[in-house]
């Protein structure tokens, strides 16, 4: 890293290295891909921004490589400003969606090429023993399109880490890859961060992605930050229904508060009484408001109407009929519909299976008071619902928690349609 | 029955095999008409065998000096064909600039004139202008015709190339001038090389459009023209097969160097 | 073709394509304009404005001696036309005859070298593309020899009698192949196949053969296979391959002065007489113009109705 600000001279020894953005934003004529943004990455973290597509995720971080020229705002690399530099000035490298491997170049010289273009004499040895790094040593002099996908993603990140960048920048670095193979380079790119301790901000799609790899998500949503925080923070506290559709599935119920007392809030839905911590409701809730009230999937229990009287007492309670029952292996999903909501979703890990639990039987769905959060009705109940989604998340990702729409059943009721495509 | 099926299958291939005899059998006349030794002033009756063609090829006046002077244009046509063609193609494959589609479309009609409309077009123009016909004006009128074969090829490879290529080069630490020799012009060469040697092939070749911007100069190609009225001598069809052997020698070697570079680096 | 430069993500909008496939935006809005300038400058000054001269010189009168000047004379024009319409009929004839069969000839070619060829692809392509490279004359010249009088194809043709047949359609004359029509199509249909072929194979080759297996699974026999499924996906090389036939065809005077006779001549050969010989240039250049304008006009209605504008 030294060596680094030493040959680029582009900072002072011992500055800090985190990467601030100010008010950064991008338009194209009419359309504005990042809205005026605020966000500091500090330094060595692993940062990850998620979104769908065309959300702007990609386009901030051309702006941090100074491939894109933002509309406005600054850039800054610890004290230094950045922004008006030309991407082959700054200290940043880049892992390049389906890699930007060079053609023409073997695997030795696509890692070589950065440490050429700064005049170091001797590359052979950083670059031998970068490729050991990625265990990539014997294919040196392979060209690119004679390596697999994996290869290459590795050959990718050597590319960039030999130059030993302040920041490294990852445009969803394993999207081109199986689903096997990208869970190995997730931990892969985990460990080699937590080796080299450089600052990663990576952009994906992919929420398991997101959560697996990075200590701060940043889920952005049409040219806006969300929601920034902690995968786990973010997961059990979403503050707007985008952040609970996309990052897993919510169950998310139309509800009016009815009264608020000693910490909890309660709230009427579907014709029953649900209370909610108040601590975990992010909008106001004055009596009478109206609010979502959320639950994970995998949160939610489910017992046969008959035996209802066993749900131990305190616990939040739906009624209704279950209308599918998807055999996962690990789990079974189950969707109920009820008066409080049509395809809620519950995960129920297959340890002792209930062969009664099937379609047509009248369930209650229950759950922990505490484990129920709240959010402000004043927005898309179906925002960041995934409706066309990879084959290989279909099944896990899919959203089903969102209240009376009936065309959702149909569409996990596919699943069959899904893997006979599959296997052609 | 079974026969009827065997043929029926190999339908495609059969055809296809007659279709390129009838492509290879004048190049074979050529050939084995290039050691006769003809009766009268033309080569085209079987005498005898003869190799005297071959042993000295510039035997007959003028032929030599025309395969020359053909060379010379071919080589000089080519270059600067090339250097016009790649510079325009690259700022039609990478800028948007108003008047693009007007452009495109002038590269596009010199390809889809027939040469005579050319020919007698430029003509027209020596001739208002009092330009004396010869090595210049055949040279202008060949690197005109081969400009749009050049842009054509190299616009394609450019097109077809990753942008994110370039940009990895910059993130690269290379700036303008080196993303452009290291990372560009390299990734682009097949098609600059592709365009420049169609240009060598169409000028070497091209008689109609030098027919009428030459006056007395003589290419090749304006020699063979003139012996088919005077009387064809054997030493031509000798050209003819040494261009067909260097030709076909020249493209197995570059696939060989290929094949066996790719099998080396594996 | 804008479309293959950019193979990444969908980007968020049209704006930012541009963006990306222009990295070197830093530098100034000059730069098209510089790198297009001396190709660009070349092919007005000598492709263009020589256009724009001939235009003038076809109605101009006067002579070789004592001059010409512009009396806007068109009359020039419904003369060559009145004068010479049969070498304008039988150009079209001739070149669409030769485009005709260079289709027929050509798509087993390209259809054997892209998909039945194996190991021998490579080779039968250099010997496609090899006879490029040597001089179109002296291969013309030797059909004078194949077609010669007396010689084995013209004997063989005689024996099986189908050059009764051809010279009942006005094809052949006699007993002797050389200097009819025949002759002639024949030569420009040889010199223009590999343009046919090469657009041909370029197409057929980027058909994905699990089209084929996807269309026989679904029920379609080897004929339906071809005629719904190939024979669509190669419409753009058809188009490209007679438009690169049929343009040359139609104005070459090199076949019909080779191999044909008198009463062969196209209209290459008048205005390439007119223009050298006889040195009427208004009236050369006239035809000229009417071959130009028809080629054009030719060219922009069949990509019209092929739909391929992609080519221009």
């Amino acid at each position: 890293m030294r060596d680094v600000t030493e040959t680029t001279g582009t900072t002072a020894p011992g500055d800090g290295g985190d990467v601030r953005l100010s008010g950064i934003s991008r338009t194209y004529g009419d359309f504005t891909a990042v809205h005026p943004l605020d966000l500091t990455v500090p330094e060595g973290s692993f940062f990850a921004l998620l979104g769908a597509s065309g959300c702007g995720k990609t386009t901030t971080l051309r702006m941090i490589a100074g491939l894109e020229e933002p509309s406005s705002g600054s850039v800054h690399l610890g004290r230094q400003d950045v922004t008006r530099l030309p991407p082959y000035k700054r200290p940043v490298n880049t892992v390049f969606q389906s890699y930007a491997l060079f053609p023409h170049l073997d695997v030795f010289e696509n890692v070589a090429f950065g440490l050429r273009r700064r005049g170091v004499r001797s590359v052979r040895k950083q670059v031998r023993d970068m490729l050991d790094l990625v265990q990539l040593g014997e294919h040196a002099h392979r060209k690119p399109h004679q390596l697999s996908g994996g290869q290459q993603q590795r050959v990718a990140v050597a590319r960039a880490l030999i130059n030993h960048p302040k920041v490294l920048l990852l445009d969803e670095p394993l999207g081109a890859l199986d689903l096997k193979l990208r869970r190995r380079m997730q931990l892969e790119l985990k460990r080699i961060q937590t080796e080299v301790g450089i600052t990663f901000i990576h952009v994906t799609h992919d929420q398991e992605e997101a959560m697996t790899m990075a200590d701060t998500v940043a889920v952005m949503n049409a040219g806006r930050v969300e929601q920034l925080g902690a995968p786990a923070d973010l997961y059990e506290n979403p503050a707007t229904t985008f952040v609970a559709n996309f990052l897993g599935t919510s169950n998310l119920i139309e509800a009016e508060v009815a009264s608020t007392a000693g910490g909890e809030i309660l709230v009427r839905a579907g014709g029953g009484g649900l209370g909610v911590p108040a601590g975990r409701c992010s909008a106001p809730a004055g009596t009478g408001a109206r609010l979502l009230v959320g639950v994970r999937p995998e949160k939610a229990a489910l017992t046969l109407a008959d035996e209802a009287g066993r749900i131990p007492d305190g616990r939040n309670r739906v009624t209704g009929v279950i209308t599918e029952a998807s055999f996962l292996g690990v789990s079974t999903q189950y969707l109920v519909d009820s008066p409080a909501g049509k395809g809620l979703a519950v995960y129920a890990q297959n340890v002792d299976r209930d062969p009664r639990l099937a379609p047509g039987a009248q369930v209650v769905l229950h759950w922990d008071r505490a484990h129920t959060f709240a959010l402000d009705a004043a927005q898309d109940i179906e925002a960041g619902v995934e409706r066309v989604e990879p084959a290989t998340a279909a099944r896990t990702e899919e959203a089903p928690g969102t209240a009376g729409n009936p065309a959702r059943a149909g569409s996990t009721g596919g699943t069959g349609g899904g893997v006979k495509e599959a296997a052609g | 029955m079974a026969l009827l099926t065997w043929f029926r299958r190999r339908l495609v291939v059969i055809f296809g095999l007659l279709t390129l005899g009838y492509l290879l059998l004048p190049n074979v006349v050529v050939t084995v008409f290039s050691f006769n030794d003809p009766s009268g002033r033309f080569n085209y009756a079987w005498n005898e065998f003869s190799t005297d063609a071959w042993t000295d090829p510039c035997g007959v006046d003028g032929l030599c000096d025309s395969l020359a002077l053909s060379l010379q244009l071919a080589l000089w046509a080519t270059l600067a064909a090339t250097v016009l063609g790649t510079t325009t193609a690259f700022a039609l494959a990478r800028y948007r600039f108003r008047a693009r589609g007007a452009v495109n479309s002038l590269i596009f009609l010199p390809m889809a004139m027939p040469e005579v409309v050319m020919a007698a077009s430029l003509l027209t123009l020596f001739l208002n202008t009092g330009a004396r016909l010869g090595f210049w004006t055949v040279l202008i009128a060949h690197v005109m015709f081969c400009l749009s074969f050049v842009v054509t090829a190299v616009k394609a490879r450019v097109m077809s190339m990753d942008p994110r290529l370039e940009q990895a080069a910059q993130d690269l630490y290379a700036g303008p001038a080196q993303t452009f020799l290291r990372v560009t012009l390299p990734i682009a060469w097949p098609g600059i090389a592709a365009g420049a040697l169609l240009a060598f092939a169409l000028s070497f070749d091209d008689f109609i459009i030098t027919n009428f911007t030459a006056g007395s100069t003589v290419t090749f190609p304006m020699y063979v023209w003139g012996s088919a009225q005077r009387g064809t001598p054997v030493q031509i069809n000798v050209v003819g097969t040494a261009m067909f052997l260097v030709a076909v020698l020249v493209v197995v070697v570059s696939m060989a160097v290929g094949n066996g570079r790719k099998r080396m680096k594996a | 073709m804008s479309s293959t430069a950019l193979t990444g993500p969908p980007p968020p909008a049209p704006a930012a394509a541009a963006e990306e496939a222009a990295p070197a935006r830093r530098r100034g809005r000059l730069t098209p304009y510089l790198l297009l300038l001396p190709g660009l400058l070349w092919l007005l000054v000598f492709f263009v404005l020589p256009v724009v001269y001939q235009a003038s010189t076809s109605v101009q009168t006067g002579s070789l001696e004592a001059g010409y000047e512009v009396t806007w004379r068109f009359a020039t024009y419904t003369e060559a036309l009145a004068e010479y319409w049969p070498q304008f009929l039988r150009s079209v004839l001739y070149a669409g005859t030769a485009t005709a069969l260079c289709l027929l000839l050509g798509y087993p070619l390209a259809y054997l070298i892209a998909f039945r060829a194996g190991r021998w692809r490579n080779l039968i392509m250099i010997l496609v593309i090899a006879p490029f490279f040597t001089s179109f004359l002296v291969r013309t010249l030797a059909w004078k020899t194949i077609l010669a009088d007396g010689g084995a194809v013209v004997d063989a043709l005689n024996t099986l009698h189908v050059l009764d047949v051809t010279a009942g359609l006005g094809l052949t004359d006699g007993e002797r192949v050389l200097a009819t029509p025949l002759a002639v199509v024949c030569g420009l249909t040889y010199n223009f196949l590999p343009f046919m072929v090469l657009p041909l194979y370029t197409s057929l080759e980027r058909i994905d053969p699990r089209l084929h297996e996807a269309a026989a699974d679904l029920y379609a026999r080897p004929a339906t296979v071809f005629r719904k499924v190939t024979l669509p996906l190669s419409m753009p090389g058809v188009t490209a391959g007679t438009l690169l036939t049929f343009i040359p065809a139609g104005g070459d005077y090199v076949n019909a002065d080779l191999l044909g006779s008198t009463d062969t001549r196209m209209i290459g050969n008048v205005v390439q007489t007119q223009f050298l010989r006889v040195l009427d240039y208004p009236t050369a250049a006239a035809l000229s113009f009417i071959l130009m304008a028809v080629i054009l006009v030719a060219v922009s209605v069949h990509i019209r109705r092929s739909g391929t504008e992609d080519l221009v």
